[in-house]
């Protein structure tokens, strides 16, 4: 218990955190025996990259603005939600359940994505 | 000079690839905004760079008033390392103006991250110019992470809802309009219902002969609706100003100077304070444009529309000083 208190509270502190208190809580389960496997998605000319990313159930996935204009990672569900991302800025979120989730750039909505969790 | 390319750097004392003759070259394009002059119900505007070069009678009126955008201070990347500089010229312009603007339109993107110390900067800056009044308008970087909560308790005391609101000087109705909140995914700028009706019932008791400017920070026609330069929902809120002879509509958001005529309405777009976008589907992205000033004016694709007359009994006109 101690431990999973602390890899959640160290996530938080990582930046995992969402924007609306609770939601999503739920998708923090990685625990210290699982293999953690992470993927990322690159925002750059005004798009992500790539636009469609399918990963295994229990993902990591970073998103690095390397543009050199802010943009924001924003669930169209509301699963997860990121700060604004300045250059170079990240955001992760930890995909527990398999599903489709779109998302977009709620400052340049003609930005959008998609995370195909398996 | 033997074998030095033009636009060698030739000191770089910040290592940002920045000289100072590349700062001037800068200068040169920013620091713009637009003075405008309303005349018998008739909306001129002339680009503030430029406004040396105009008679003093031209630029007389009933009622003339500035036009700047996009100052996003805060913003440090190349295509301007020092957007306040260039925010600073652009008060410079309006103070040396032979006849004072009477008050300040900022059609959004004061900040660039929505920061505290961003919006007191602008404001800092903008109290060096003559016009003491400053309406403002909320771009889609003032409204980041709060919805838009830090931008209504700077601007909103006289607006309704999410940041509109409207007034009247010597005879010309001006709506501020925002439509940069709840933007929904693959969509454009957004007004949304309620201030739609609200808008509707604010013209409803004005006379058709009242001159109307509405300013808002992304355009209110389809300029580029693949990079996002429109609003979903604009022509409903131009729906409501059929019945009035002379309309303008003032924008900023893209970063360069656009005209176009639409029966009674006339769009515009402002320059950036900051920095130069490119012309629509000119480049990969929207991103900020980094060119010589000697080259901006080409990509910059400014239009002249020098003077336009109406099917109605007033007309519209925009002058280039060319």
């Amino acid at each position: 218990m101690r431990r999973s208190v602390f890899t959640g509270a160290l996530l938080m502190a990582l930046g995992f955190g969402i924007a609306e208190p609770g939601a999503g809580r739920g998708n923090f389960t990685v625990s210290a025996q699982q293999k953690a496997e992470t993927a990322e998605v690159k925002i750059d000319n005004f798009s992500f990259g790539p636009t469609e990313l399918t990963v295994s159930a229990g993902t990591t996935v970073t998103w690095i603005n390397r543009d050199d204009i802010p943009h924001t990672v924003v669930s169209t569900d509301k699963v997860f939600k990121s700060k604004v991302l300045d250059t170079d800025d990240k955001f992760s979120f930890t995909f527990s359940k398999p599903g489709t989730y779109p998302y977009f750039c709620s400052i340049h909505p003609k930005m959008t994505g998609k995370v195909i969790v398996q | 000079m033997a074998g030095r390319k033009k636009d060698e750097i030739i000191h770089d004392h910040n290592g940002d690839g920045i000289d100072r003759r590349g700062f001037l070259k800068c200068m040169a394009w920013a620091g713009t905004g637009a003075f405008c002059v309303m005349k018998g119900g008739v909306l001129r505007s002339y680009s503030l760079s430029r406004i040396s070069e105009i008679s003093t009678a031209d630029i007389m009126g009933e009622l003339s008033f500035a036009q700047i955008s996009d100052s996003h201070m805060g913003f440090n990347k190349p295509a301007n390392p020092d957007v306040a500089g260039t925010l600073k010229a652009a008060v410079e312009k309006i103070n040396g103006l032979t006849a004072a603007p009477e008050f300040l339109l900022h059609t959004g993107d004061i900040s660039h991250l929505s920061k505290p110390e961003e919006f007191d900067t602008v404001e800092q800056i903008l109290k060096d110019a003559k016009p003491k009044e400053v309406f403002y308008v909320p771009g889609e970087h003032d409204v980041l992470n709060d919805d838009g909560k830090q931008f209504l308790e700077r601007y909103g005391k006289m607006s309704k809802g999410g940041g509109w609101y409207s007034f009247d000087k010597k005879g010309v109705h001006f709506i501020g309009l925002a439509n940069v909140l709840n933007l929904k995914a693959g969509g454009l700028g957004t007004l949304g219902l309620e201030q739609l009706e609200w808008m509707e019932d604010d013209v409803k008791h004005l006379k058709h002969s009242t001159p109307i400017v509405i300013f808002a920070h992304i355009p209110l026609w389809s300029v580029y609706p693949e990079w996002g330069w429109g609003t979903e929902d604009s022509a409903q809120a131009l729906a409501y100003l059929k019945k009035f002879g002379s309309v303008t509509v003032l924008n900023g958001h893209i970063h360069q100077t656009m005209q176009k005529v639409e029966g009674n309405v006339t769009f515009h777009t402002a320059a950036s304070t900051a920095f130069p976008q490119p012309a629509p589907g000119r480049a990969d992205s929207p991103g900020p444009m980094k060119v010589p000033a000697e080259k901006l004016k080409s990509v910059l694709g400014i239009t002249d529309v020098n003077y336009v007359q109406g099917k109605h009994a007033l007309a519209v006109v925009d002058s280039s000083l060319a």
